[in-house]
Protein backbone atom coordinates (compact mmCIF):
# COMPACT_ATOMS: atom_id res chain seq x y z
CA UNK A 1 0.00 0.00 0.00
CA UNK A 2 1.25 3.50 -0.85
CA UNK A 3 2.21 5.76 2.04
CA UNK A 4 0.29 9.02 1.75
CA UNK A 5 1.38 12.26 3.38
CA UNK A 6 -1.14 11.71 6.17
CA UNK A 7 0.11 8.17 6.82
CA UNK A 8 3.68 9.35 6.98
CA UNK A 9 2.71 11.91 9.60
CA UNK A 10 0.99 9.24 11.68
CA UNK A 11 4.13 7.12 11.49
CA UNK A 12 6.73 9.80 12.21
CA UNK A 13 4.98 12.06 14.69
CA UNK A 14 5.29 9.76 17.74
CA UNK A 15 9.08 9.61 17.35
CA UNK A 16 9.85 13.01 18.86
CA UNK A 17 6.89 15.39 18.44
CA UNK A 18 4.44 13.22 20.36
CA UNK A 19 6.65 10.58 21.95
CA UNK A 20 4.69 8.09 24.06
CA UNK A 21 7.20 8.10 26.92
CA UNK A 22 8.39 11.68 27.14
CA UNK A 23 5.16 13.47 26.29
CA UNK A 24 2.16 11.16 26.63
CA UNK A 25 3.57 9.59 29.84
CA UNK A 26 2.69 6.08 28.68
CA UNK A 27 4.57 2.80 29.08
CA UNK A 28 7.12 3.98 31.60
CA UNK A 29 7.31 0.86 33.78
CA UNK A 30 9.00 -1.37 31.28
CA UNK A 31 11.14 1.48 29.97
CA UNK A 32 12.80 1.62 33.36
CA UNK A 33 13.08 -2.03 34.15
CA UNK A 34 14.51 -3.64 31.01
CA UNK A 35 17.11 -1.06 29.98
CA UNK A 36 20.20 -2.25 31.85
CA UNK A 37 21.24 -4.27 28.78
CA UNK A 38 20.83 -3.45 25.14
CA UNK A 39 19.76 -6.97 24.13
CA UNK A 40 16.76 -7.07 26.47
CA UNK A 41 15.78 -3.55 25.44
CA UNK A 42 15.86 -4.55 21.76
CA UNK A 43 13.72 -7.64 22.29
CA UNK A 44 11.29 -5.68 24.44
CA UNK A 45 11.01 -2.91 21.81
CA UNK A 46 10.37 -5.47 19.10
CA UNK A 47 7.73 -7.26 21.20
CA UNK A 48 5.95 -4.06 22.13
CA UNK A 49 5.96 -2.61 18.62
CA UNK A 50 4.51 -5.83 17.21
CA UNK A 51 1.81 -6.06 19.85
CA UNK A 52 0.84 -2.38 19.56
CA UNK A 53 0.66 -2.49 15.77
CA UNK A 54 -1.40 -5.65 15.51
CA UNK A 55 -3.67 -4.91 18.44
CA UNK A 56 -4.41 -1.43 17.06
CA UNK A 57 -5.21 -2.95 13.67
CA UNK A 58 -7.36 -5.69 15.24
CA UNK A 59 -9.25 -3.26 17.43
CA UNK A 60 -9.79 -0.92 14.49
CA UNK A 61 -11.31 -3.82 12.53
CA UNK A 62 -13.98 -4.49 15.15
CA UNK A 63 -14.41 -0.91 16.38
CA UNK A 64 -17.84 -0.47 14.79
CA UNK A 65 -19.23 -3.73 16.16
CA UNK A 66 -18.32 -3.40 19.84
CA UNK A 67 -20.73 -1.66 22.24
CA UNK A 68 -18.80 0.95 24.18
CA UNK A 69 -19.76 -0.55 27.56
CA UNK A 70 -17.71 -3.70 26.95
CA UNK A 71 -14.99 -2.21 24.76
CA UNK A 72 -12.30 -2.43 27.45
CA UNK A 73 -12.82 -6.18 27.83
CA UNK A 74 -12.85 -6.66 24.05
CA UNK A 75 -9.60 -4.71 23.76
CA UNK A 76 -8.10 -6.69 26.63
CA UNK A 77 -8.90 -9.99 24.94
CA UNK A 78 -7.23 -8.96 21.69
CA UNK A 79 -4.18 -7.55 23.46
CA UNK A 80 -3.86 -10.51 25.83
CA UNK A 81 -4.03 -13.05 22.98
CA UNK A 82 -1.28 -11.22 21.09
CA UNK A 83 0.88 -10.98 24.20
CA UNK A 84 0.49 -14.70 24.88
CA UNK A 85 1.61 -15.44 21.31
CA UNK A 86 4.67 -13.19 21.72
CA UNK A 87 5.44 -14.70 25.12
CA UNK A 88 5.29 -18.26 23.78
CA UNK A 89 7.40 -17.34 20.75
CA UNK A 90 10.05 -15.80 22.97
CA UNK A 91 10.07 -18.86 25.21
CA UNK A 92 10.52 -21.07 22.16
CA UNK A 93 13.19 -19.12 20.27
CA UNK A 94 14.93 -16.85 22.80
CA UNK A 95 14.60 -18.62 26.11
CA UNK A 96 17.44 -16.81 27.91
CA UNK A 97 16.10 -13.38 27.04
CA UNK A 98 12.59 -14.37 28.01
CA UNK A 99 13.90 -15.48 31.43
CA UNK A 100 15.62 -12.11 31.86
CA UNK A 101 12.52 -10.18 30.88
CA UNK A 102 10.55 -12.34 33.38
CA UNK A 103 7.18 -10.77 34.02
CA UNK A 104 7.73 -7.79 31.76
CA UNK A 105 6.59 -9.56 28.61
CA UNK A 106 3.33 -10.38 30.34
CA UNK A 107 3.08 -6.82 31.50
CA UNK A 108 2.81 -5.62 27.89
CA UNK A 109 -0.89 -6.35 28.44
CA UNK A 110 -1.14 -3.52 30.91
CA UNK A 111 1.43 -1.38 29.12
CA UNK A 112 -0.38 1.89 28.79
CA UNK A 113 0.95 2.47 25.26
CA UNK A 114 -1.06 -0.45 23.91
CA UNK A 115 -4.26 0.46 25.75
CA UNK A 116 -3.73 4.17 25.30
CA UNK A 117 -3.34 3.95 21.51
CA UNK A 118 -6.27 1.54 21.29
CA UNK A 119 -8.49 4.01 23.14
CA UNK A 120 -7.16 7.21 21.65
CA UNK A 121 -6.57 6.21 18.03
CA UNK A 122 -7.70 2.75 16.97
CA UNK A 123 -11.29 3.22 18.17
CA UNK A 124 -11.72 6.13 15.75
CA UNK A 125 -9.64 5.25 12.71
CA UNK A 126 -9.50 2.55 10.02
CA UNK A 127 -7.21 -0.49 10.43
CA UNK A 128 -4.32 0.55 8.14
CA UNK A 129 -3.88 3.95 9.80
CA UNK A 130 -4.19 2.34 13.23
CA UNK A 131 -1.55 -0.20 12.27
CA UNK A 132 0.82 2.61 11.27
CA UNK A 133 0.00 4.53 14.42
CA UNK A 134 0.85 1.42 16.44
CA UNK A 135 4.17 1.03 14.64
CA UNK A 136 4.96 4.72 15.04
CA UNK A 137 4.28 4.70 18.76
CA UNK A 138 6.16 1.43 19.16
CA UNK A 139 9.14 3.03 17.42
CA UNK A 140 8.92 6.14 19.60
CA UNK A 141 9.01 3.87 22.64
CA UNK A 142 11.89 1.85 21.14
CA UNK A 143 13.88 5.01 20.46
CA UNK A 144 13.86 6.06 24.11
CA UNK A 145 14.37 2.49 25.32
CA UNK A 146 17.36 1.86 23.07
CA UNK A 147 18.87 5.26 23.84
CA UNK A 148 18.69 4.63 27.57
CA UNK A 149 19.94 1.05 27.21
CA UNK A 150 22.95 2.07 25.11
CA UNK A 151 24.04 4.65 27.69
CA UNK A 152 23.45 2.29 30.60
CA UNK A 153 25.21 -0.72 29.15
CA UNK A 154 28.10 1.16 27.54
CA UNK A 155 28.98 3.34 30.52
CA UNK A 156 27.80 0.89 33.17
CA UNK A 157 29.65 -2.22 32.06
CA UNK A 158 31.74 -1.08 29.09
CA UNK A 159 29.94 -3.39 26.68
CA UNK A 160 27.36 -3.25 23.93
CA UNK A 161 25.30 -6.37 23.21
CA UNK A 162 27.82 -8.28 25.33
CA UNK A 163 30.81 -7.18 23.23
CA UNK A 164 33.55 -5.21 24.95
CA UNK A 165 33.80 -1.61 23.73
CA UNK A 166 35.52 0.13 26.60
CA UNK A 167 38.16 -2.17 28.18
CA UNK A 168 37.57 -2.31 31.93
CA UNK A 169 40.26 -1.60 34.50
CA UNK A 170 39.80 -4.97 36.13
CA UNK A 171 40.62 -6.68 32.82
CA UNK A 172 43.72 -4.53 32.32
CA UNK A 173 42.03 -1.72 30.34
CA UNK A 174 41.56 1.93 31.22
CA UNK A 175 37.81 2.36 31.79
CA UNK A 176 36.39 2.50 35.32
CA UNK A 177 32.74 1.47 34.98
CA UNK A 178 30.06 3.65 36.51
CA UNK A 179 28.20 1.21 38.73
CA UNK A 180 25.33 3.65 39.31
CA UNK A 181 24.21 3.21 35.73
CA UNK A 182 23.59 -0.49 36.27
CA UNK A 183 21.24 0.28 39.13
CA UNK A 184 17.60 0.83 38.21
CA UNK A 185 17.29 4.44 39.53
CA UNK A 186 19.72 5.64 36.86
CA UNK A 187 17.03 4.99 34.25
CA UNK A 188 14.90 7.66 35.94
CA UNK A 189 17.72 10.19 35.71
CA UNK A 190 18.46 9.34 32.09
CA UNK A 191 14.82 9.62 31.01
CA UNK A 192 14.52 12.85 32.98
CA UNK A 193 17.54 14.24 31.12
CA UNK A 194 16.22 13.01 27.76
CA UNK A 195 12.95 14.83 28.47
CA UNK A 196 14.94 17.95 29.29
CA UNK A 197 16.88 17.67 26.03
CA UNK A 198 13.77 17.11 23.90
CA UNK A 199 11.92 19.98 25.52
CA UNK A 200 14.83 22.33 25.05
CA UNK A 201 14.84 21.36 21.39
CA UNK A 202 11.02 21.63 21.08
CA UNK A 203 10.00 24.39 23.53
CA UNK A 204 6.35 23.82 22.61
CA UNK A 205 6.30 20.79 24.93
CA UNK A 206 7.35 22.73 28.04
CA UNK A 207 4.72 22.52 30.77
CA UNK A 208 3.30 25.63 32.39
CA UNK A 209 4.47 26.30 35.91
CA UNK A 210 1.75 26.46 38.61
CA UNK A 211 3.33 29.51 40.13
CA UNK A 212 5.25 32.31 38.49
CA UNK A 213 8.47 32.99 40.31
CA UNK A 214 8.56 36.69 41.12
CA UNK A 215 11.97 38.33 41.01
CA UNK A 216 13.14 39.44 44.44
CA UNK A 217 13.19 43.19 45.01
CA UNK A 218 16.92 43.43 45.49
CA UNK A 219 17.64 41.50 42.34
CA UNK A 220 15.73 43.73 39.93
CA UNK A 221 17.21 46.90 41.32
CA UNK A 222 19.17 48.74 38.66
CA UNK A 223 17.86 46.66 35.74
CA UNK A 224 15.99 48.32 32.91
CA UNK A 225 12.22 47.74 33.18
CA UNK B 1 4.49 -16.48 61.81
CA UNK B 2 7.97 -15.00 61.58
CA UNK B 3 8.22 -16.01 57.93
CA UNK B 4 5.06 -14.04 57.15
CA UNK B 5 6.27 -10.90 58.91
CA UNK B 6 9.51 -11.18 56.95
CA UNK B 7 7.62 -11.56 53.69
CA UNK B 8 5.50 -8.53 54.55
CA UNK B 9 8.50 -6.31 55.34
CA UNK B 10 10.25 -7.58 52.24
CA UNK B 11 7.32 -6.81 49.96
CA UNK B 12 6.77 -3.34 51.46
CA UNK B 13 10.34 -2.04 51.57
CA UNK B 14 12.96 -4.24 49.95
CA UNK B 15 10.91 -5.24 46.94
CA UNK B 16 8.79 -2.13 46.76
CA UNK B 17 6.60 -2.39 43.66
CA UNK B 18 6.98 1.23 42.63
CA UNK B 19 10.53 2.11 43.60
CA UNK B 20 12.43 -1.17 43.20
CA UNK B 21 10.55 -2.78 40.34
CA UNK B 22 9.13 0.39 38.73
CA UNK B 23 5.66 -1.03 38.32
CA UNK B 24 2.55 1.07 38.06
CA UNK B 25 4.79 3.95 37.01
CA UNK B 26 2.32 5.55 34.60
CA UNK B 27 -0.25 6.10 37.34
CA UNK B 28 2.54 6.77 39.82
CA UNK B 29 3.72 9.73 37.76
CA UNK B 30 0.32 10.86 36.51
CA UNK B 31 -1.72 10.79 39.74
CA UNK B 32 0.85 12.02 42.26
CA UNK B 33 0.19 15.75 41.97
CA UNK B 34 -1.91 16.00 45.16
CA UNK B 35 -1.62 14.11 48.43
CA UNK B 36 -5.38 13.45 48.79
CA UNK B 37 -5.76 11.81 45.40
CA UNK B 38 -2.56 9.85 45.92
CA UNK B 39 -3.85 8.50 49.24
CA UNK B 40 -7.20 7.58 47.63
CA UNK B 41 -5.50 5.71 44.83
CA UNK B 42 -3.14 4.07 47.33
CA UNK B 43 -6.05 2.71 49.38
CA UNK B 44 -7.75 1.42 46.24
CA UNK B 45 -4.56 -0.38 45.20
CA UNK B 46 -4.18 -2.01 48.63
CA UNK B 47 -7.77 -3.30 48.52
CA UNK B 48 -7.58 -4.61 44.98
CA UNK B 49 -4.15 -6.17 45.46
CA UNK B 50 -5.28 -7.92 48.67
CA UNK B 51 -8.20 -9.47 46.80
CA UNK B 52 -6.65 -10.31 43.44
CA UNK B 53 -3.36 -11.96 44.42
CA UNK B 54 -4.98 -14.65 46.63
CA UNK B 55 -7.81 -15.14 44.11
CA UNK B 56 -5.32 -15.66 41.29
CA UNK B 57 -3.33 -17.95 43.54
CA UNK B 58 -6.36 -20.22 44.05
CA UNK B 59 -7.18 -20.22 40.35
CA UNK B 60 -3.62 -20.95 39.37
CA UNK B 61 -3.10 -23.73 41.92
CA UNK B 62 -6.37 -25.54 41.33
CA UNK B 63 -7.03 -24.95 37.62
CA UNK B 64 -4.02 -23.86 35.59
CA UNK B 65 -0.82 -25.32 37.02
CA UNK B 66 0.70 -28.45 35.57
CA UNK B 67 -1.35 -31.44 36.79
CA UNK B 68 -3.55 -29.05 38.78
CA UNK B 69 -6.71 -30.63 37.45
CA UNK B 70 -5.94 -34.00 39.03
CA UNK B 71 -8.67 -33.37 41.63
CA UNK B 72 -11.20 -33.28 38.81
CA UNK B 73 -9.94 -36.57 37.43
CA UNK B 74 -8.09 -35.00 34.47
CA UNK B 75 -4.45 -36.05 34.21
CA UNK B 76 -1.45 -34.39 32.54
CA UNK B 77 -3.02 -31.09 31.63
CA UNK B 78 -0.88 -27.95 31.71
CA UNK B 79 -2.87 -24.78 31.23
CA UNK B 80 -0.24 -22.44 32.62
CA UNK B 81 0.15 -20.66 29.27
CA UNK B 82 -3.23 -18.99 29.69
CA UNK B 83 -2.30 -17.75 33.17
CA UNK B 84 -1.83 -14.25 31.75
CA UNK B 85 -5.32 -14.16 30.30
CA UNK B 86 -6.81 -15.64 33.48
CA UNK B 87 -5.01 -13.13 35.72
CA UNK B 88 -6.07 -10.06 33.79
CA UNK B 89 -9.62 -11.43 33.55
CA UNK B 90 -9.80 -12.01 37.29
CA UNK B 91 -8.44 -8.53 37.96
CA UNK B 92 -10.93 -6.87 35.62
CA UNK B 93 -13.80 -8.86 37.13
CA UNK B 94 -12.80 -8.16 40.75
CA UNK B 95 -12.41 -4.46 40.08
CA UNK B 96 -15.86 -4.41 38.48
CA UNK B 97 -17.44 -6.33 41.39
CA UNK B 98 -15.66 -4.20 43.96
CA UNK B 99 -16.99 -1.10 42.24
CA UNK B 100 -20.58 -2.38 42.44
CA UNK B 101 -20.24 -3.53 46.07
CA UNK B 102 -18.73 -0.23 47.16
CA UNK B 103 -21.41 1.69 45.29
CA UNK B 104 -24.13 -0.30 47.05
CA UNK B 105 -22.80 -0.56 50.61
CA UNK B 106 -20.10 2.11 51.08
CA UNK B 107 -21.14 5.07 48.94
CA UNK B 108 -18.80 7.44 50.80
CA UNK B 109 -15.74 5.34 49.98
CA UNK B 110 -17.02 4.82 46.46
CA UNK B 111 -17.25 8.55 45.87
CA UNK B 112 -13.85 9.12 47.40
CA UNK B 113 -12.18 6.58 45.10
CA UNK B 114 -14.14 7.72 42.06
CA UNK B 115 -12.28 7.34 38.80
CA UNK B 116 -9.35 5.47 40.38
CA UNK B 117 -11.08 2.11 40.69
CA UNK B 118 -11.51 1.44 36.96
CA UNK B 119 -8.02 2.83 36.34
CA UNK B 120 -6.59 0.11 38.52
CA UNK B 121 -7.38 -2.59 35.97
CA UNK B 122 -4.61 -1.27 33.79
CA UNK B 123 -2.19 -0.56 36.63
CA UNK B 124 0.71 -2.91 36.00
CA UNK B 125 1.54 -3.18 39.70
CA UNK B 126 -1.65 -5.20 40.18
CA UNK B 127 -0.99 -7.63 37.35
CA UNK B 128 2.67 -7.87 38.32
CA UNK B 129 1.67 -8.84 41.86
CA UNK B 130 -0.13 -11.88 40.49
CA UNK B 131 2.63 -12.73 38.03
CA UNK B 132 5.35 -12.50 40.69
CA UNK B 133 3.21 -14.70 42.92
CA UNK B 134 3.11 -17.33 40.16
CA UNK B 135 6.80 -17.00 39.36
CA UNK B 136 7.84 -17.39 43.00
CA UNK B 137 5.43 -20.23 43.76
CA UNK B 138 3.80 -18.66 46.81
CA UNK B 139 1.24 -20.78 48.66
CA UNK B 140 -2.16 -19.38 49.59
CA UNK B 141 -1.30 -17.75 52.93
CA UNK B 142 1.94 -16.34 51.54
CA UNK B 143 0.00 -14.85 48.65
CA UNK B 144 -2.36 -13.06 51.07
CA UNK B 145 0.60 -11.52 52.91
CA UNK B 146 2.35 -10.67 49.65
CA UNK B 147 -0.81 -9.04 48.26
CA UNK B 148 -1.28 -6.82 51.31
CA UNK B 149 2.42 -5.98 51.52
CA UNK B 150 3.01 -5.11 47.90
CA UNK B 151 -0.15 -2.99 47.76
CA UNK B 152 0.84 -1.18 50.92
CA UNK B 153 4.34 -0.54 49.64
CA UNK B 154 2.98 0.99 46.44
CA UNK B 155 0.56 3.19 48.42
CA UNK B 156 3.42 4.35 50.64
CA UNK B 157 5.56 5.25 47.65
CA UNK B 158 2.90 7.25 45.80
CA UNK B 159 1.96 9.16 48.98
CA UNK B 160 5.59 10.10 49.59
CA UNK B 161 5.96 11.12 45.95
CA UNK B 162 2.86 13.33 46.14
CA UNK B 163 4.27 14.98 49.27
CA UNK B 164 7.49 15.83 47.47
CA UNK B 165 5.67 17.12 44.40
CA UNK B 166 3.39 19.40 46.43
CA UNK B 167 6.49 21.15 47.75
CA UNK B 168 8.23 21.07 44.38
CA UNK B 169 5.65 23.20 42.63
CA UNK B 170 6.90 26.29 44.47
CA UNK B 171 10.45 25.82 43.28
CA UNK B 172 12.21 27.37 40.33
CA UNK B 173 12.80 24.52 37.88
CA UNK B 174 14.47 25.10 34.49
CA UNK B 175 11.73 25.33 31.82
CA UNK B 176 12.54 22.13 29.93
CA UNK B 177 12.66 20.10 33.10
CA UNK B 178 9.40 21.46 34.51
CA UNK B 179 6.64 18.95 35.27
CA UNK B 180 7.48 15.53 33.91
CA UNK B 181 11.26 15.86 33.81
CA UNK B 182 11.77 16.90 37.40
CA UNK B 183 9.25 14.27 38.50
CA UNK B 184 11.40 11.58 36.93
CA UNK B 185 14.51 12.86 38.64
CA UNK B 186 12.70 13.04 42.00
CA UNK B 187 11.49 9.48 41.54
CA UNK B 188 15.04 8.44 40.77
CA UNK B 189 16.31 10.00 43.99
CA UNK B 190 13.53 8.28 45.94
CA UNK B 191 14.42 4.97 44.33
CA UNK B 192 18.03 5.48 45.38
CA UNK B 193 16.76 6.01 48.92
CA UNK B 194 14.78 2.78 48.79
CA UNK B 195 17.89 0.97 47.58
CA UNK B 196 19.28 1.42 51.08
CA UNK B 197 16.98 -1.46 52.03
CA UNK B 198 18.33 -3.74 49.34
CA UNK B 199 21.16 -5.34 51.31
CA UNK B 200 18.90 -6.38 54.16
CA UNK B 201 18.48 -10.13 54.50
CA UNK B 202 15.45 -11.29 56.40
Amino acid sequence: MELTQENKKVLVEPLVENNPITLQVLGICSALAVTSQLSTALIMSLALTTVTAFSSAGIAFIRNHVPSSIRIIAQMVIIASLVIVVDQLLKAFAYDVSKQLSVFVGLIITNCIVMGRAEAYAMKNPPWESFLDGIGNGLGYSLILIGVAVIRELLGSGKLLGMEILPLVKDGGWYVPNGLLLLPPSAFFLIGLIIWAIRTWKPKQVEKSDFEIQPAHGAVHGEAH
Amino acid sequence: MEAYINLFIKSVFIENMALSFFLGMCTFIAVSKKIETAVGLGIAVVIVQTLTVPANNLIYTYLLKENALTWAGVQDVDLSFIALMACIGVIAAIVQILEMVLDRFFPALYNALGIFLPLITVNCAILAGSLFMIERDYNFSESVVYGVGSGFGWALAITAMAGVREKLKYSDVPPGLRGLGITFITAGLMALGFMAFSGIQL
